[in-house]
C-alpha cells in the first residue's frame, strides 16, 4: 500500500519517521534506524488510533510505552524524546478534525500513560533481568562449588587412603591434620595426634641439619626438604621414615602451612642393617671381613695430623696341612677357635681384628702410639696361639707369621698397606715361620719389582725380549770346542739386561717356565744346526739347554722335544738337557721315565751344579745321566795357588766315581789357565768358564771355534 | 602453581566481568554493581563506548546474515558473552531455520545465564572453554554435538581477541581454528584499535586503564596486527574497514561517530 503523502496513512508514517529519528540515537538496538522505524509504525498508529477513538482508552499508551521497552530502548532518553515528539507531533500528524482541545488532553493522558507503561516495563525487565543474571552467577558458583565438593572429596579419599603418612602443620608445628597411615606408623590413635608439635619429634639419631632445614622451611626460605629421620612410637619402639616436608604457600605467596609425607622404612632399615652386617662379616667366625676392613683401615689412614696406624698381618703356618689331614670341618673349627683369642687380643677402642679369607688374619691399631702398641698387639696374637687348640681330643700345635706395618696416617693407601704387610709377612714365613717381621721398605721394594717382572713376563715373551748367550764347553785334553751352553737373558725396557737368576724362578712360579723353556729349546737346537751347518762334519758341537724343575713335570717334555729335533733335523745326540741335582731328589720312576725316554733316544742328560744338595752318590746309578756338572764351589777354591789339598782330593774322589760309573765330568767356573790345568791332572772331562769366554752371542762361539781349528 | 584441569575457578562476582559490563553498555541489566562501576568509570573517557557495542551488535547481525546467505548454517561465537538481544542464534535460525549455533565464553556465569535462555534450543548450545584453548573447544562434547568441521563453519570472534594478550598467542589461536575447520569457512572479526575513536589516543588509554585495573587488559591493536588474524583467509569485500563501512544497510549520516571505532571484517578460507 502505497499512502498518500497527505492522507492519513501518509502523515502516520512522516510521523513515525520523526519519532525514530527522536529516539534512534538513544537506542541499543543492533536495527537498523529504518528498521527501528517499521518497528515504531505500529506503535504509532494505536497512539493515532487511542487519540481518535470514540471511547478514549489511556491504557493503549501504556502498552506503547511498554512496547518501547521490549523494543530495547531502555535509556530513559528513549522516553524524553518519544514524549517531546508525541507531544509535539501526535495531534499534528494524527489528530483529524477533532477539537484541538480535546485531543491536547487526550495526547497528554496518552504521554501520561506512556510515561506509567515504559517505568513499569523496565522496572519488571530490570527486575527480571537482575533476577536472571543472580539465578546464572548462583548456577555457575554452585556447578563450581559442586566441582570443588567433589575435588574435595577426592582429595579426601586420597589423603586417607594414600599409602604413605600424610600430615599438615602450621607454621608454629602445631599438628592440624593426619591421615590413617600416618596414625598407623606411629601406632596411635587421632586424639593423642591433636594438639602435638612437630618440634617434639626430637630423636638422637637425628642427622645434624634435620631441624636447621625445618626452620629454613618455616621461615619460608625453602621450598622443601628430604632427610631419613627417626621417631619414637609412644611404646618406646622406633619407626624410622623417610620424610618429605613442603611448605604450602597461600595465593598471595605467604608461607602458610606445612605438608609432611613419610615412608615407613623402619623394615628396609632393618633389613638393611642385617644386609650390611653380612656383607660386613665373616659367615664363619664372625669377625669383620675384607669389606668392613678396608672401610676402617681407610678411615684410619685418612685420619688427621699425630695420627698413627699398626697393621698385623698373620697368616697360620701350616694350615693347609691340617685342612687337609683332619678335613675342612676341622680347619674351620680351627680358624674360629683362632678368631676367638684374637679378637680377645684387641679389645682396646680403636683396635679391631678382621679375617681377610682363609687362614689370613689381620689386626688393625689405630692412634697417637702405635709404634709402640703394634708390637704388643703382635706379641699377644703370638702369645694367644701358643696353647695347642684341643680339636677332636687332638691338640693341634697353632703357629702364626705375621707382618707388621705402622706408620703415620695420611701417606699411604689401603692397598699399599696392605701389600707391604702381606710381603712382610712372606718374609717372616721364608725366615721359617712363627715370627713376626717388620716391614722394611728395601724388601717390599724388591718384592715389588718381582712383582712387577712376574707380570711383565708373559708379554716379555710375546715381544721378543729374550734372546740366548751361549758359554763354550771346551775338552780339557786337547782344548778344543766341544760345544756351547744356552743361557738365556732378558732384555727388560726398564731394567736392562737381567739374568736367568732373576726371572727363571718367577716364570717357574707362573707356569710361564714352560713356554719359555720350549722357546729356548728351539733357539738353541736351531743354533746347533747353525753350527754344524759352519763347520761340516769335523767334531759335532753340542749344545747344553738347562730344563727347570717345573719342565721336567710337564707331561708335553718329551714330545716338544721330539718335535723340535724332528723339526730342525738334528740328532739327538747333539742335544744336551741339563738338570739340577735338586731336582732330582727323592725323584721317582714317574719323574725319571721321560728323562729315560730322551736318554734313550740319544739325548745326553747331564746333572747340574753337582755337590751343592745332598749328592747322594749312591743315587746316582738309577739317573739317566751320562755327565756330571761339577758346582763352581768345587773350583772356586783352585784359583789360589797352591790349591786347598782337600778340596783337590773331593775333586779327584769325585772323578773317579764318576767315571766308574761311565759319567763324564764337565767343571764350571773356570777362570785361570792354572785352575784348568789342575782339573785336567784331576781327570775332568770339560770345562767351561770365563778363562775360555764368558757367555755371549752365538758367532762369538763361531770364532773360539775357528781358533780351535786352525791353531 | 597450575590449576589441574579439573579444579574450576572458583566465581568471586565481587569482580567485574567483561561480558556483564558489555551487557550494561547495551542497556542491559545483567549485571552487578560492580561491573556498572567500572563500566560508568571507563565511560568517563569514552562516553561513546555503548555506541561502540552497538556498531559491533549491528556489525555481527549484518555478517550473520551474509553468512547465512552465503549458505552457512553453522555458526561457532567464540566470546558469547551475555545474551540480551539480536543474539546471534536468533540472526541466524530466523535467516536459516535449523542452523546450529554454538557459543563458547569462558565466564561461568556467561555460560549459566546462556544456557538458560537457550534451554529448549535444539540447535544452539554453550559450553565454557576459552579461546586461548582452541583444541579444548573443538574436542568438546558440545561442540562435536552441534558443529560438523567438515562443513563450512562461520566463526565469529566478536570482541573477543582484544582481550587476548600476545603472551597468550592469539594468532596461535586463530589459525589452529582455521586449520580445524572446513575450507569454505567464514572468519566474522571485530577487533578494538585507537584507529577511529573520535578521541585523542590519551582519553582514550583511560578507558583501557580501567580494564587493566579489572584484570581485564584490552589490547588495543593496530589495523595492520589486527589484518595479520585473517592470514590464509581471502578477505570478503569490502575488506576489514571500521565496522559501519561494512555492507551498511543504511546511510553512514546515521551513524554515531564512535561507531568508527575499530575494525571489523569477514575472511572466507579457500
Amino acid at each position: 500500500m502505497i499512502a498518500e503523502p497527505d492522507g492519513p496513512e501518509g502523515r502516520l508514517r512522516r510521523f513515525a519517521t520523526i519519532w525514530s529519528r527522536a529516539v534512534f540515537p538513544a537506542t541499543s538496538t543492533s536495527l537498523t534506524r529504518p528498521e527501528f522505524e517499521e518497528l515504531l509504525l505500529p506503535l504509532a498508529r494505536r497512539l493515532s488510533e487511542a487519540l481518535r477513538a470514540r471511547n478514549f482508552e489511556a491504557a493503549e499508551g501504556k502498552a506503547v510505552g511498554a512496547a518501547l521497552v521490549a523494543a530495547h530502548c531502555t535509556d530513559p532518553d528513549a522516553l524524553t524524546h518519544t514524549l517531546e515528539c508525541v507531544d509535539a507531533y501526535l495531534v499534528l500528524y494524527c489528530g483529524g478534525d477533532g477539537s484541538q482541545e480535546d485531543l491536547r488532553i487526550r495526547s497528554a493522558r496518552l504521554q501520561h500513560a506512556m510515561a506509567a507503561g515504559f517505568a513499569q516495563e523496565l522496572r519488571e525487565r530490570t527486575l527480571a533481568e537482575q533476577e536472571a543474571i543472580s539465578v546464572a552467577a548462583l548456577q555457575a558458583q554452585g556447578v563450581v562449588a559442586q566441582a570443588l565438593h567433589a575435588t574435595e572429596a577426592r582429595f579426601r579419599a586420597v589423603f586417607e587412603g594414600a599409602a604413605i603418612g600424610i600430615g599438615m602443620a602450621d607454621l608454629d608445628g602445631n599438628i592440624l591434620q593426619v591421615n590413617g597411615a600416618l596414625l598407623r606408623m606411629f601406632g596411635i590413635n587421632d586424639q593423642t595426634m591433636s594438639g602435638r608439635n612437630v618440634r617434639e619429634w626430637t630423636h638422637p639419631d637425628d642427622a645434624p641439619q634435620t631441624w636447621t632445614l625445618y626452620d629454613e622451611l618455616v621461615r619460608g626460605e625453602r621450598e622443601h626438604y628430604h632427610v631419613e629421620k627417626a621417631f619414637y612410637r609412644p611404646d618406646g619402639t622406633v619407626l624410622w621414615t623417610n620424610l618429605t616436608v613442603s611448605l604450602l604457600r597461600d595465593a598471595d605467596g605467604n608461607p602458610q602451612y606445612q605438608l609432611a609425607l613419610m615412608e615407613d622404612t623402619t623394615e628396609r632399615r632393618l633389613l638393611n642393617l642385617r644386609l650390611r652386617y653380612e656383607a660386613t662379616h665373616d659367615a664363619l667366625t664372625g669377625l669383620p671381613n675384607r669389606t668392613l676392613f678396608f672401610e676402617r683401615l681407610e678411615k684410619a689412614l685418612g685420619a688427621g695430623n699425630n695420627q698413627r696406624f699398626g697393621l698385623c698381618y698373620l697368616d697360620l703356618d701350616g694350615f693347609k696341612t691340617i685342612n687337609d689331614s683332619l678335613g675342612h670341618a676341622a680347619g674351620d673349627r680351627l680358624l674360629v677357635e683362632v678368631a676367638d683369642r684374637l679378637q680377645s687380643c684387641a679389645t682396646a677402642p680403636g683396635e679391631m681384628v678382621a679375617r681377610l679369607g682363609g687362614d689370613e688374619f689381620v689386626a688393625l691399631t689405630t692412634g697417637p702410639d702405635t709404634e709402640r702398641e703394634v708390637d704388643e698387639l703382635a706379641g699377644r696374637i703370638m702369645n694367644a696361639l701358643i696353647t695347642p687348640v684341643s680339636i677332636d681330643g687332638r691338640d693341634l700345635t697353632v703357629r702364626g707369621s705375621i707382618g707388621i706395618v705402622e706408620g703415620p696416617a695420611g701417606e699411604r693407601g689401603p692397598a699399599e698397606v696392605l701389600r707391604s704387610a702381606d710381603i712382610t709377612m712372606y718374609r717372616a714365613k721364608s725366615a721359617g715361620g712363627n715370627r713376626f717381621e717388620l716391614a722394611d721398605p728395601e724388601a717390599d721394594a724388591r718384592a715389588i719389582t718381582r712383582h712387577g717382572l712376574t707380570t711383565a713376563l708373559p708379554a716379555a715373551l710375546d715381544r721378543n725380549e729374550f734372546f740366548i748367550e751361549y758359554q763354550p764347553l771346551v775338552h780339557l785334553g786337547d782344548g778344543t770346542v766341544r760345544g756351547a751352553e744356552a743361557l738365556v737373558r732378558w732384555l727388560h725396557p726398564q731394567h736392562g739386561v737381567l739374568g736367568p737368576d732373576r726371572f727363571i724362578p718367577l716364570a717357574e712360579h707362573t707356569g710361564l717356565i714352560v713356554p719359555l723353556g720350549r722357546w729356548v729349546l728351539e733357539q738353541s737346537v736351531r743354533q746347533a744346526r747353525a753350527w754344524r751347518e759352519s763347520y761340516g762334519d769335523g767334531v759335532p758341537l753340542r749344545i747344553n739347554v738347562n730344563l727347570s724343575p717345573c719342565q721336567l713335570t710337564h707331561p708335553g717334555l718329551v714330545q716338544d722335544t721330539v718335535d723340535i729335533l724332528e723339526r730342525t733335523g738334528v740328532a739327538p745326540d747333539a742335544l744336551c738337557l741339563e738338570v739340577t741335582e735338586s731336582a732330582l731328589i727323592g725323584a721317582d720312576d714317574d719323574l725319571l721315565k721321560p728323562l729315560r725316554q730322551l736318554a734313550e733316544m740319544g739325548v745326553d742328560i747331564a746333572l747340574d751344579d753337582f755337590g751343592t744338595g745332598y749328592s747322594n752318590l749312591a743315587n746316582l746309578r738309577r739317573l739317566p745321566v751320562s755327565i756330571l756338572k761339577l758346582d763352581r764351589s768345587f773350583t772356586q777354591s783352585m784359583q789360589q795357588f797352591p790349591a786347598d789339598p782337600v778340596d783337590l782330593k773331593i775333586v779327584e774322589g769325585i772323578v773317579s766315581l764318576a767315571h766308574s760309573l761311565n759319567l763324564t765330568v764337565t767343571v764350571e767356573g773356570v777362570e785361570t789357565g792354572a785352575q784348568a790345568e789342575q782339573l785336567r791332572i784331576l781327570g775332568c772331562d770339560t770345562a767351561q768358564g770365563w778363562y775360555y769366554a764368558r757367555p755371549g752371542p752365538p758367532d762369538r762361539l763361531h770364532d773360539l771355534a775357528l781358533v780351535d781349528a786352525t791353531g | 602453581m597450575e590449576r589441574p584441569a579439573w579444579a574450576p575457578r572458583s566465581i568471586d562476582i565481587s569482580v567485574p566481568s567483561v561480558s556483564r559490563i558489555y551487557d550494561y553498555y547495551l542497556g542491559g541489566s545483567h549485571n552487578f554493581e560492580v561491573d556498572r562501576e567500572a563500566a560508568r568509570k571507563a565511560m568517563e573517557f569514552l562516553p561513546g563506548l555503548p555506541k561502540i557495542m552497538q556498531a559491533n551488535r549491528a556489525f555481527m547481525r549484518r555478517a550473520v546474515r551474509f553468512a547465512a546467505a552465503e549458505g552457512i548454517t553453522q555458526f561457532l561465537d567464540i566470546g558469547s558473552g551475555i545474551p540480551t538481544f539480536g543474539n546471534v542464534h536468533e540472526v541466524a535460525q530466523a535467516a536459516s531455520p535449523g542452523a546450529h549455533v554454538m557459543y563458547v565464553d569462558h565466564d561461568p556465569v556467561a555460560v549459566a545465564h546462556s544456557q538458560a535462555v537457550l534451554a529448549g534450543n535444539e540447535t544452539a548450545d554453550v559450553v565454557a572453554a576459552d579461546l586461548r584453548k582452541p583444541q579444548e573447544i573443538l574436542a568438546s562434547a558440545e561442540v562435536q554435538r552441534l558443529i560438523d568441521v567438515n562443513r563450512p563453519v562461520a566463526l565469529l570472534l566478536v570482541a573477543i581477541l582484544h582481550f587476548v594478550e600476545d603472551t597468550d598467542d592469539p594468532y596461535g589461536a586463530v589459525a589452529q581454528l582455521r586449520e580445524a575447520l572446513a575450507p569454505g569457512s567464514l572468519l566474522i572479526l571485530t577487533h578494538a584499535s585507537y584507529e577511529g575513536i573520535p578521541l585523542p589516543p590519551e582519553r582514550a588509554e583511560g578507558a583501557v586503564d580501567v580494564y587493566k585495573d579489572i584484570r581485564n587488559p584490552l589490547i588495543m591493536r593496530s589495523r595492520e596486527e589486527i589484518a595479520r588474524f585473517f592470514e590464509g583467509y581471502d578477505m570478503v569485500e569490502p575488506g576489514l574497514v571500521p565496522m559501519p563501512e561494512w555492507r551498511p544497510d543504511t546511510v553512514l549520516e546515521d551513524e554515531d561517530p564512535y561507531s568508527f571505532s575499530g575494525f571489523a571484517g569477514v575472511g572466507r578460507t579457500a
